[in-house]
């Protein structure tokens, strides 16, 4: 809301020179956030100056030019520069007589856009100033010619500062209006508001506006068959009927500086008095050509299958919520929205109808975001405007119909008011102390409530409240607490630390996620949070191993229609922000992820019919059907990696990143967390067939080990598609799961101090056999004295037959209770080595 | 071998043989000519050796001076050999060392570093704040359902607040499910899944359809605290959020609460905090809102207003980061280049 300062001070009482901070800062303090500040950014000597006479010289590029002769101050004096009192001035317009006053801006004056005039040489001539057309002034968009202030209704002398003359020199604060606060969407509302927050004397626009006292003649009748949660459509609906109008009479100045200030165009006479009025009082005004309007007025609503041209020329189809003006012809507006086309004021307009109307908020609303009309009376009703003021606000128009434009207003009308009282609250004694925490005096609670409008009653215990007709806000006695609190200031609020009961610190979860975290950084991989939005090729690409659809998640409003889905995989993420890495030459990256993923299950449907209203515990049943409504959400763990682990430097060839850097982080990651893992020659459409691990955390004897995630790398097809180099390693875990099944606690086992014998033994099989299964039999047979073994060579070629490889394996044996001897230790090892015979029929190579 | 037979036992063959074999070891450089000159003037074949042998074959009489006399000086040579292999082994570990010299500003470099990112950071710095008090973090989901984000929120079907805040619906949206549009959602999850008094904070992610630019971003995270108890007031509202921000942004911040709407809070204030090193100049930078938790959002999670009040908070993280790390561009906290996190490393 912008507020033209000249207009505030009409309605409370503001000291001369009060600045735009001043008045920001005041209204801040009582909740109106600023926003910013307008004025016409210019600067004068711009005076009024009457042509004297002129020559026209037409120029070799095919324009006519006037030499003109303008006097700009009296006979005798200087002008408002210090220059002559009659200038030349070269004119391209030629919309002005001999004798016309006109503005014009002096040497020295600057024009919006930073547009500074001076004495310059053009045509032939030496242009002593400029004379400004509306547009160049800022005061409109009109390109016909330069400003002549007859059309305005004026003629004042000349040399009189124009700026002043025309409302230049106002300017207008601009506030963020909250949505609870309707009546603030006016001069009147910020004028109240000013005045809480100084306690300047505030003066009522609309207490000195009244309606004759019967009204009667234009038969209005609400007929709301269907109103929405039980409110009717239209309580109040004032009309007023003024004939003989001048329509194509200009508005003044004042009023269109204004408007321009508030940010509203000037476009009529008529049409400028209804947004006046609107800007004033907070009450939106629509005027009907009298003599379009067939018959009286019926508010209804619409029909399945009605339309409606409204102003602006488009029709719309209406739909059975829809609240709806109707006179005898048919539909003709969309009530509190926009007019209809065929009742529009124009310049034939000789006879108006001026309605000022209150209508339902939810209707309005509801209309407005249906047929995406936002619009300056919607903005208003929507937040509720005070169902009061119709009245006034219908004389204020009738009252600058009359003065403006000639028009006569007549008894004729309606004035239709059917709207409740506002609720009375009951407020007890020590309430609003005890929830702001000041021990306010009882004669600030009931001053601050009465300087609100409020009306009171004192009552047992308490204050009964009845809530001025502006503020539909206020509807509980926390409501009442604020207007208490924000009359007496904020800052009266003391500073109290509450003392919290003991609290259990961060659950598993947290605490293992955040390690996870840690530990990926830790172990040089940077942490990036991609945007959660994909197509749905790339969930299907990513999601799933296999070609097995990928249920996912649709927004209705996407941002991107190009990636409407949610994310059911962290790797496309990933491969963007690489794809923006390299792109900005970073050519060696090791990336992470940890976030949510969003994973419906597949033929489930999600969502709830209905939402229950608030303000009350739903139902049981209620509450676990909202909680099943939503898809599921684990959290998951992407890595990425491309180009060199390390560089090449002085005495250090390049390594490049690979699977094995992905399996690495993972392996980090799950002994970080405590988890074992289990590796498996895996596959995934979109990784290499012969580079993909699945991973696998065992769960113990006889239960199947569970899948949490792959490592793989990038297809190199796929990688070329998406412009990325040749191997890139991706792994994606599910980190929810692997938390879940991470160790609760490690249960030790005592260190054995007797020395360790170790052996080596090379096994011969089948290259197709995974390299961890030999292990893995080595290990069962080799017993408990084994405590450590590891892979140390994969050999294949002469002296091992085709089709074989040779794996040497270190062992290391120790007994907890004794030194080994060399004899019990070989026996181990050849235990373990009869048992990879056994499972894989390896032979012992000597 | 005609030098062997004429070899005999005197002062001056002695002292003959000791001297050149002092010569030799004190000309030794390494452990070649060490070992040169211990098997040549120590060893079986050396003068002294044989001079030695031949004692066997001296009368009884002269034996015992002149074992004497070969015993001492062949003590001497070996005490001067003993001597100068310690200083040969000290000479050749210093020429090891020498030899192994690295230049270590040109060390290969074989870890990458890695970093957080600082949204991250800055969330769990806000969990340490708050759990040092005693408080817990909460959590719930990013997509929700209509009535955790608006309806016990306070948010009237109809009421413009909530078309103002620009959701992400989900397809088809009579399921009524949405990205949640703040972490306040989190606020009823908790009231109704926790036993009073609660207080708790909710970092997380929240989306708003507004297009990524220098100052918005679809995409961005919040912190949300919570607390209620019996007797709660905005002077606790006051307090809790003074600590908070002296934590946030040092000694000097100070917060000024000015009234503001927030369906979900009554009273409601927007918080600005001070900012004394801000560019610019010194002045108050809008941190957040906050409020006393509104009547209905209690009644949404079944408890009596009339029993408990509580207050509540939120804030960006992104515009936090903004001002308190001196960001200029929101877009490089989203668009996940590397040398952004990096910047900060595991600390923010």
């Amino acid at each position: 809301m912008r507020i033209p300062i000249s207009w505030l001070a009409e309605f409370v009482e503001l000291p001369v020179g009060t600045t735009v901070a001043e008045i920001h800062a005041a209204l801040v303090s009582v909740g109106l956030e600023e926003e910013g500040s307008h004025d016409f950014d210019i600067e004068g000597p711009v005076v009024v100056g009457e042509v004297l006479e002129f020559t026209e010289e037409p120029q070799s590029n095919g324009k006519t030019i006037r030499w003109c002769s303008v006097r700009v101050a009296a006979v005798g004096q200087s002008g408002a520069d210090g220059g002559a009192d009659v200038r030349g001035i070269v004119c391209g317009a030629h919309n002005f007589f001999a004798g016309d006053k006109v503005v014009v801006t002096l040497p020295g004056a600057i024009l919006p856009g930073d547009f500074a005039i001076a004495a310059r040489k053009t045509y032939g001539h030496v242009s002593d100033g400029m004379i400004a057309s509306a547009r160049e002034l800022g005061l409109g968009d009109d390109h016909d010619g330069i400003l002549r202030l007859s059309t305005l209704g004026l003629d004042p002398a000349v040399g009189t500062d124009a700026l002043g003359l025309l409302g230049l020199d106002d300017a207008a604060v601009e506030v963020n209006v909250t949505p609870d606060r309707g009546y603030a969407f006016s001069i009147r509302g910020i004028a109240r508001e000013y005045a809480h927050a100084t306690g300047a004397a505030f003066r009522d626009p609309a207490a000195a506006l009244t309606l004759p006292p019967v009204l009667e003649g234009f038969s209005v009748a609400i007929d709301d068959q269907a109103p929405i949660r039980g409110r009717v459509g239209a309580t109040v609906f004032v009309t007023r009927v003024v004939r003989g109008v001048d329509a194509r009479a200009a508005s003044p100045a004042w009023m269109v500086s204004r408007l321009k200030l508030a940010g509203i165009r000037s476009i009529s006479l008529i049409v400028d008095i209804t947004n006046y009025v609107m800007l004033e009082l907070g009450q939106p005004i629509h005027g009907y050509d009298l003599d379009k309007l067939s018959g009286g007025i019926v508010v209804r609503r619409s029909q399945a299958g009605e339309t409606l041209t409204t102003l602006d020329g488009q029709t719309r189809q209406l739909d059975p919520e829809d609240l709806v003006i109707t006179d005898d012809s048919g539909i003709i507006g969309l009530a509190g929205v926009m007019g209809g086309f065929s009742t529009e004021i124009s310049d034939e307009t000789v006879n108006v109808l001026v309605e000022a109307a209150n209508f339902d908020p939810t209707s309005i609303a509801r209309t407005a975001r249906r047929h995406k009309l936002p619009s300056e009376a919607s903005k208003r009703f929507e937040r509720g405007v005070d169902p009061e003021v119709a009245g006034a606000a219908a004389a204020r128009v009738v009252q600058l119909l009359e003065e403006l434009a000639g028009g006569r207003a007549d008894e004729l009308g309606s004035g239709y008011h059917e709207h409740s009282r506002l609720e009375p609250i009951f407020l007890p004694d020590a309430y609003i102390s005890g929830l702001v925490g000041v021990n306010y005096t009882d004669d600030e609670i009931t001053s601050s409530l009465i300087e609100i409008g409020a009306t009171l009653e004192y009552a047992r215990d308490g204050l009964v409240v009845t809530p001025p007709s502006w503020r539909p806000d206020l509807t509980h006695k926390s409501t009442l607490a604020e207007e208490v609190a924000r009359i007496v200031g904020y800052s009266r609020i003391p500073s109290e630390i509450p003392v919290a009961p003991p609290g259990r610190g961060y659950t598993r979860e947290q605490s293992l996620r955040r390690l996870a975290a840690e530990t990926l950084a830790a172990s040089g991989s940077t942490e990036v949070l991609a945007y959660p939005f994909v197509s749905s090729n790339a969930n299907a690409l990513f999601g799933s191993a296999d070609e097995t659809a990928v249920a996912a998640v649709k927004l209705a409003n996407p941002l991107d229609a190009e990636v409407p889905y949610l994310r059911a995989t962290l790797i496309p993420g990933l491969i963007d922000i690489a794809r923006r890495n390299l792109s900005r030459g970073l050519t060696d990256l090791a990336l992470f992820e940890i976030g949510a993923v969003f994973q419906p299950e597949t033929g489930v449907e999600y969502g709830v019919h209905d939402v229950p209203l608030g303000a009350a515990l739903p139902a049981p049943e209620t509450l676990a059907a909202l909680n099943a409504s939503i898809p599921p959400q684990p959290w998951h763990v992407g890595l990425l990696f491309l180009g060199h682990s390390v560089d090449k430097q002085p005495g250090q060839p390049a390594v490049s990143f690979g699977i094995a850097d992905a399996l690495d982080a993972v392996r980090v990651l799950a002994a970080a967390l405590d988890v074992p893992l289990s590796i498996r020659q895996g596959t995934h459409k979109a990784l290499h067939p012969g580079r993909t691990a699945d991973i696998f955390v065992p769960t113990g004897a006889g239960a199947a080990a569970v899948h949490v995630g792959v490592v793989g790398e990038l297809l190199p097809s796929l990688a070329d598609e998406f412009d990325l180099p040749r191997v890139v390693a991706l792994a994606e875990l599910d980190l929810s799961a692997l938390i879940d099944l991470a160790a609760r606690s490690v249960q030790a086992t005592p260190l054995a101090g007797y020395p360790a014998a170790t052996q080596d033994v090379s096994l011969v099989v089948a290259d197709s056999i995974a390299a961890a299964d030999v292990l893995d039999a080595v290990r069962w047979g080799a017993g408990e004295l084994l405590e450590s073994i590891r892979l140390v060579d994969d050999y294949r070629g002469a002296g091992i037959g085709a089709g074989l490889k040779s794996l040497t394996f270190a062992l290391r044996f120790r007994a907890p209770d004794r030194t080994l001897t060399a004899a019990e230790a070989s026996d181990a090892r050849i235990a373990g080595a009869a048992e990879a015979e056994r499972r894989y029929g390896a032979t012992v190579r000597e | 071998m005609s030098d062997s037979n004429s070899l005999a036992i005197s002062d001056e063959s002695v002292a003959a043989a000791v001297a050149a074999a002092l010569a030799a070891i004190n000309a030794v450089t390494d452990t070649a000519s060490f070992k040169a000159a211990r098997t040549e003037h120590a060893g079986e074949a050396s003068t002294l050796a044989r001079l030695n042998g031949l004692l066997r074959s001296l009368p009884n009489s002269e034996k015992a001076a002149a074992g004497k006399l070969v015993g001492q000086a062949r003590a001497r040579v070996n005490q001067a050999l003993a001597a100068k292999e310690a200083d040969v082994v000290a000479l050749e570990n210093a020429a090891q060392l020498t030899a192994e010299t690295l230049d270590v500003t040109a060390l290969p470099v074989r870890k990458r570093l890695g970093a957080r990112h600082p949204l991250s950071l800055l969330q769990e710095k806000v969990g340490d704040i708050f759990v040092s008090m005693g408080w817990e973090v909460a959590e719930g989901p990013e997509l929700e359902n209509e009535w955790f984000n608006f309806d016990a929120l306070n948010f009237d079907p109809d009421h413009p607040a909530r078309a103002m805040q620009d959701t992400f619906f989900v397809d088809p949206t009579s399921s009524h499910l949405l990205l949640r549009t703040h972490t306040s959602p989190v606020q009823v999850r908790s009231l109704l899944e926790r036993e009073l008094p609660v207080y708790v904070i909710a970092p997380g992610r929240t989306y708003r359809t507004d297009e990524l630019d220098a100052t918005h971003t679809p995409v961005f995270s919040q912190i949300e605290g919570i607390a209620v108890d019996k007797g709660l007031t905005m002077a606790h509202l006051r307090g809790t959020l003074e600590l908070f921000a002296r934590q946030m942004f040092g000694d000097e911040a100070k917060i000024r609460l000015r009234p503001n709407y927030f369906p979900f809070t009554e009273p409601s204030a927007e918080m600005d905090v001070w900012q004394p090193h801000a560019k610019g100049g010194a002045r108050w930078v809008e941190w957040g809102g906050c409020g006393m938790v509104n009547p209905n959002v209690l009644l949404s999670a079944g408890i009596d207003p009339d029993e408990y009040s509580g207050f509540a908070f939120g804030m960006g993280i992104e515009r936090t980061l903004q001002f308190r790390n001196n960001l200029n561009d929101m877009r490089d906290m989203v668009e996940g280049d590397i040398r952004f996190s990096q910047q900060f490393g595991m600390v923010v």
